[in-house]
């Protein structure tokens, strides 16, 4: 009973959890198990990206360890979250980035900041570079604009086509159509499931994590978190926009747009990773997956180095220190934005994904596996 | 912090359902309270771990509750199963209480859901608790460690010290030291003796060897014993358990629910010579699932099987483990290690007593079979589609029922009928009072509830008086 492979550990867990059915009311999970009677290895994938590890069904479990059935749906299902990242990461050859994943973002943030460092350096006078600028197209100044734009442009087609692949790969792998997909009912349950983050609330009381007392905390910090990165994002998208399209020139003042949508969001892109890391070092051991907590902390850490150092640009942008920072938070944006597809962020893809598949899969009749 | 040395107010033994209603209750009068559980903290909570819901009287929607469930028809229900066998007065005591216990549950921490998947034929009746039993204890250990209450685990009962009905101390064993623990009141509430297999093999004779316990392997029943020893009063047959039949691959203990095998009423059942033995359509499968557990004690080696066809794949709750597959009879019965020849004779012989009918799982059909011994009476088909599967089946112990008397203020009562000074019992150990044979889901967290609180109410009285 013990000696069970993890595949077979997997099934044997849905199993006990479709004979048993008691955590139906705490997420998703559970009642897309119950359409099936037998799990097939997408089946398995499917419902462990559907799984927001809230950890309420393992407090719950009769058959948790040290119960002899060793039923962990947390840690497995993040072990087997693992595995769908790396199986469909786009080129594959990638994949293994998933493997050590803390030193790879280290390593590749390292090679970033070198990498504007250098390129700085060696476009630029180091006394343009250590020089206080003001004014319009002062951070152009140190790094042209065609370069940042260049860079960057690259990375985001590139990141792009990463998820575009994985996401399709996975779909497919369902046996989806991603006609299926587009239907209004599919992204539009799915995007409103997971803008609040709905079972990520342990079915009412908030969830189980960092330990067995329900709270609300977790969700409170990844709301800070992903709409720290969204406001983030639509301020460079304004910023933009006010470059190309009413050729204004960064940087803008302190209650423009997009620098007042890129400091709230920074600010939540600073608490909503403390928020995270700190709950994560009080986690039970019991339901975490320890293989994981490298590209947890790592993508987490990227991403408050991202906001620390935007908003100390901002803070000291008039003063000789604006040139170095501007290089610092480029090649942290640099590297954040290499690591996207090889990392922690792909949970988004992978989660939606399966939020969009559960909404299709409701908007069909149940499959005839009823009992009364 | 546990304080042996202490005299507490309200001594709780046991970890379950009953057991912490009565500590937060007695605990909310003002009494400072001890609770022992034998268990460790990872299977605390007794059988209550392995619970899902509680059914509650109702007038009209409540909760997840729908419709109504009146007193009357809760009472009838109860009168069926335990043909007779009960107590009227603590029966509606208990029926009358379920009302309040939603409400008190829900301040206590307790979260419901609608009835699950497959149960739809309870969403009247049982209020499902969000996560089941486990759920439930852990929000009531919650609450009890947020008032106060001292807990301590892997303790074990092994002596009471009682005089003319008077508790006085337990000798409690805790980390290889024995603690004399003394308290100005005491309730009992460590459940059956179901785990006992020596005192189950008293009671069936050998065959319990081969029994499977299908819920914790703490209720040894000791409490129990020390209380009857003590000049307690006990009622309930002590040969009688709620047994159903069950997958044989469980484990001996703590399989819980998941381990039930309801497949029999759409196939056949044969024991270990390839025979049938019993009507496997005489009901719905809920009403009959209980009575299963015993006929298949009373067969050879205590083993059968059940055996259906692919035209009953899906149509029934999927049991956890896989069944045993095969494309022929022949070779499902060497699957099953039967006799070959036995089982393809039994189907043939079955497959031709069955009488043409319009098959309803949902309603006692026309399906059944004519002159065949034991027959068939609904949902009678022919066994011949492969592929065909087969389930082992073993008796599965879920609970005793003999326990001790208690008054309405589950007050123990003594065998010269004056209740005692200050025991109090709730729970299983006392169930018997009120479900005396047979079983009514829900219905044993309803007595825990309501005379857990009631015991915890009176104790604190009692220690404060």
């Amino acid at each position: 009973m013990q000696n069970r492979d993890f595949m077979q550990q997997l099934e044997f867990d849905m199993q006990v959890c479709n004979a048993c059915r008691y955590c139906e009311g705490f997420c998703a999970v559970f009642p897309a198990m119950e359409r099936r009677l037998s799990f097939s290895e997408p089946d398995l994938h499917y419902l462990a990206n559907l799984c927001h590890n809230c950890g309420a069904c393992f407090y719950a479990c009769q058959f948790a360890p040290p119960h002899e059935f060793n039923v962990n749906i947390p840690r497995h299902f993040a072990q087997l979250r693992g595995k769908t990242y790396r199986r469909h990461a786009w080129p594959g050859f990638l994949a293994g980035l998933f493997e050590k994943n803390g030193l790879a973002v280290s390593l590749i943030t390292a090679a970033s900041l070198a990498l504007f460092f250098l390129v700085t350096f060696w476009l630029q006078d180091p006394a343009i570079l250590f020089a206080a600028h003001t004014g319009p197209g002062s951070f152009y100044k140190v790094i042209p604009h065609n370069v940042m734009v260049a860079a960057f442009g690259a990375v985001s087609l590139f990141v792009t086509i990463a998820f575009l692949v994985g996401f399709a790969r996975f779909w497919r792998e369902m046996g989806e159509s991603l006609a299926d997909f587009a239907k209004p009912v599919t992204l539009g349950v799915a995007a409103w499931d997971a803008l609040r983050l709905k079972y990520l609330d342990g079915g009412g009381d908030g969830c189980t994590y960092p330990t067995d007392h329900p709270s609300g905390a977790r969700r409170t910090f990844h709301h800070l978190t992903f709409y720290g990165f969204m406001l983030c994002f639509a301020a460079t998208c304004v910023a933009t926009v006010y470059h190309y399209v009413f050729r204004w020139e960064a940087p803008y003042p302190f209650w423009s747009l997009p620098v007042v949508l890129g400091t709230v969001g920074g600010l939540g892109l600073l608490a909503g990773p403390v928020g995270l890391l700190w709950l994560k070092g009080k986690r039970d051991p019991e339901t975490a997956e320890p293989s994981q907590t490298g590209m947890d902390v790592g993508f987490l850490a990227l991403l408050f180095l991202t906001s620390l150092t935007g908003l100390a640009l901002l803070a000291l942008r008039d003063t000789a220190a604006m040139g170095s920072l501007l290089a610092v938070h480029l090649g942290v944006v640099l590297a954040l934005f290499l690591t996207l597809p090889y990392g922690k962020f792909v949970h988004a893809i992978y989660r939606f994904a399966a939020l969009a598949r559960y909404a299709l899969e409701r908007s069909r009749p149940l499959p005839n596996v009823t009992f009364e | 912090m546990t304080d042996f040395a202490r005299t507490y107010d309200v001594l709780v033994i046991g970890g379950g359902n009953a057991a912490l209603c009565a500590a937060i209750t007695a605990r909310e009068a003002g009494a400072s309270v001890l609770i022992v559980e034998s268990a460790p903290k990872a299977f605390r909570g007794g059988n209550s771990r392995h619970t899902r819901n509680l059914r509650c009287m109702h007038d009209g929607p409540v909760l997840m509750l729908t419709d109504a469930y009146p007193e009357e028809e809760y009472w009838q229900d109860l009168l069926k199963v335990t043909g007779g066998i009960t107590d009227e007065r603590l029966a509606r005591q208990t029926i009358r209480g379920s009302v309040a216990s939603l409400p008190w549950m829900v301040e206590h921490g307790v979260r419901f859901q609608p009835s699950l998947g497959g149960t739809l034929h309870l969403s009247r009746t049982n209020a499902f608790f969000m996560g089941g039993g486990k759920a439930l204890l852990n929000a009531y250990y919650h609450t009890a460690e947020r008032l106060g209450i001292d807990v301590v685990y892997e303790a074990e009962v092994t002596a009471l010290d009682i005089g003319n009905g008077e508790f006085r101390s337990a000798a409690v064993t805790h980390a290889g030291a024995t603690h004399t623990v003394k308290a100005k009141a005491l309730v009992a509430a460590s459940g059956g003796f179901e785990s006992n297999l020596e005192w189950l093999k008293e009671a069936w004779g050998p065959p319990a060897e081969n029994f499977i316990i299908r819920g914790t392997p703490y209720n040894t029943g000791r409490v129990l014993k020390a209380l009857i020893g003590s000049g307690a009063k006990s009622i309930g047959d002590p040969t009688q358990g709620h047994a159903v039949a069950i997958d044989a691959r469980s484990p001996k203990f703590d399989g819980g629910i998941i381990t039930r095998v309801d497949a029999v009423s759409l196939g056949i059942v044969v024991n270990k010579h390839g025979q049938r033995f019993y009507d496997e359509g005489e009901d719905f499968w809920p009403k009959r699932y209980a009575v299963w557990g015993r006929f298949v004690a009373q067969q050879p080696d205590q083993i059968a099987y059940s055996i259906i066809d692919s035209k009953a794949v899906g149509k029934f709750m999927p049991p956890v483990f896989p069944p045993i597959k095969a494309n022929t009879l022949r070779e499902l019965a060497g699957k099953l290690g039967l006799d070959p020849a036995a089982l393809e004779e039994t189907v043939t012989r079955f497959n031709a007593a069955v009488r043409p009918g319009t098959f309803n799982h949902a309603v006692l059909d026309d399906c059944s079979t004519v002159e065949l011994t034991p027959p068939k009476t609904h949902w009678a088909r022919p066994i011949d589609t492969a592929p065909f599967f087969g389930y082992p089946l073993r008796t599965g112990i879920t609970f005793t029922y003999l326990g001790v008397v208690v008054n309405d203020k589950a007050n123990m009562i003594m065998q010269d009928d004056k209740p005692s000074r200050n025991i109090y019992a709730a729970g299983e150990i006392m169930a018997g009072n009120i479900l005396g044979k047979g079983y009514l889901g829900g219905f044993g967290m309803a007595i825990g509830t309501v005379f857990g609180r009631v015991a915890g109410e009176e104790a604190a009285r009692h220690a404060k008086s």
